[in-house]
């Protein structure tokens, strides 16, 4: 499903970012992309949304690389969800903001409603439906974020940190909502607990270069990998002190 | 709450109202925007003393205020900066033109005091009228309703895009206003030597956030062609409605309601 051949980029060219990064996903795999600070985490996510475009390497998606030409096949086949919710959510209601993909992929609007309300019943959140954006709280507005990415119906789901500023029963609802997404998935974050919860595969991303990728019941429980690479063991694997 | 985040309290205030339910909300979109735009070409109209002919334009106003249920305080309020501004406007009339023009009650009135009180007037009419549209129409409607009367799709959608990075550039503001309230505890304001770093961070911040935004509606489809919330048909009624409406704002330009009361009582 996505692929990173020999991958490199750079912001500055005496800094790179990501070296020579290669890496398969397969159809329905869950996984979870993590690293310190600054490992290269958001610029894999905004390469393979095309929003960046690689120095050196390919990048593919279903085959198909990313590409000026291509892009709006691949967009329409990428759900992304942003760190920030209120950059996502652009307009006054929730209903507009998530009607906004599909008709923009040219639905009509009573297929975009259908598609809109089947979204909203999947996340058991028809309530919010009118709901104004800015009169929502911060968990009501992740919800409602990936609720316009599930939407679009699309192939994959990729998520920036989305458990930051949770409370832990909005985080809980959120980590329930990516375990039943039947979609191939790609989460980046900084919450090993909650990568633990939802993914089966880990990629550990340091300087730009994978460091580890395997199962993540292994890679998240192997304390000296961690601690080697600026990360710590999640809490529920690190026992009290 | 500080200053900023009551500016975007109001600003969402907007919404709110324009999402109402009484009858003039209910009214087409392009019906009520074609009304508007009547209603000011005919205020701006009048000549410059024929302030007596204007103040039976107050009648539109004062009719939908109480239909639509949107309250006259709420528009003196959130206009409370522009409209002295407007008010302004003719402020150095008095001065220059100071030919009697009217005498009430043994007074002389000069052309200058009236050519302000109507320029005043026109000023704060339009306003309302502006408001008023505003208040009843959500702006995606409205911008709708203006791709209706074949306005160009960009100028449109920039403003609807205008409208809503008001808001982003406004939360920007109280996010940095408050951070630096917290570090200058009891100072009235931003201190002078910090308006430039101030206003250039604002822009910054602005722009990053502006291209969340934008790349957020890139990856959902966005192509430059915005789809408008779907205009309501206009029936009948709201045909009825706008041609009474336009009928009764040029009988009043051509026909001076105050002056033919007036003389029921005056000779």
């Amino acid at each position: 499903m996505i692929e990173f051949r020999n991958v490199n980029f750079a912001y500055e060219k005496e800094r790179p970012v990501l070296r020579d990064l290669s890496f398969r996903i397969g159809d329905g795999e869950a996984v979870g992309l993590i690293g310190a600070n600054g490992a290269g985490k958001s610029t894999v996510m905004k390469l393979l949304l095309g929003l960046l475009f690689p120095a050196s390497g390919e990048i593919l998606v279903d085959g198909a690389a990313v590409g000026k030409k291509s892009l709006p096949e691949i967009r329409r086949k990428l759900g992304f969800v942003l760190q920030n919710s209120d950059n996502q959510m652009f307009m006054p209601t929730v209903y507009e903001d998530m009607i906004f993909a599909p008709l923009n992929y040219g639905l009509s609007r009573e297929e975009a409603e259908k598609k809109v309300d089947a979204a909203l019943e999947k996340l058991g959140m028809r309530e919010l439906k009118h709901r104004h954006n800015h009169k929502i709280s911060g968990g009501e507005k992740r919800m409602a974020a990936i609720a316009t990415i599930l939407a679009m119906e699309p192939e994959a789901v990729l998520m920036d940190e989305p458990s930051s500023a949770l409370d832990p029963c909005n985080r809980r609802r959120v980590i329930n909502i990516i375990r039943e997404l039947k979609q191939t998935k790609l989460i980046t974050s900084h919450d090993l607990d909650m990568i633990l919860d939802t993914c089966e595969r880990v990629i550990l991303l340091d300087r730009g270069q994978i460091a580890a990728d395997g199962p993540a019941e292994q890679i998240l429980r192997d304390r000296t990998l961690l601690e080697a690479h600026r990360m710590e063991l999640p809490f529920c694997l690190a026992g009290r002190k | 709450m500080n200053k900023m985040e009551k500016a975007l309290h109001e600003l969402s205030e907007m919404d709110e109202l324009a999402a109402g339910a009484s009858p003039i909300h209910r009214l087409c979109a392009p019906g009520k925007l074609l009304t508007t735009i009547a209603y000011i070409a005919v205020v701006l109209s009048f000549h410059k003393y024929e302030l007596s002919g204007m103040l039976a334009l107050l009648l539109y106003p004062v009719l939908l205020f109480q239909i639509s249920g949107v309250s006259v305080g709420s528009f003196f309020y959130k206009l409370r900066i522009v409209l002295p501004l407007v008010m302004a406007v003719g402020l150095f009339n008095p001065f220059f033109d100071r030919q009697i023009l009217v005498t009430v009650g043994g007074v002389g009135v000069s052309g200058g005091v009236i050519s302000m009180l109507t320029l005043m007037l026109k000023g704060v009419l339009c306003l309302m009228a502006s408001y008023l549209l505003m208040a009843t129409t959500p702006i995606d409607v409205l911008c709708a309703a203006l791709r209706k009367f074949h306005i160009p799709g960009t100028l449109v959608t920039l403003l609807l895009l205008t409208y809503r990075y008001i808001g982003v550039m406004t939360e920007e503001l109280a996010t940095m206003t408050e951070a630096y309230h917290l570090r200058a505890p009891g100072q009235k304001g931003i201190h002078v030597s910090a308006w430039g770093s101030f206003l250039g961070q604002l822009l910054l911040r602005s722009m990053d956030r502006a291209e969340e935004l934008y790349n957020s509606m890139l990856l959902r489809g966005y192509h430059q062609h915005f789809h408008y919330a779907p205009v309501k048909p206009c029936t009948w009624k709201d045909g009825a409605v706008t041609l009474c409406s336009i009928a009764l704002f040029l009988l009043l330009r051509f026909c001076n309601v105050a002056e033919l009361l007036g003389g029921l009582f005056v000779r």
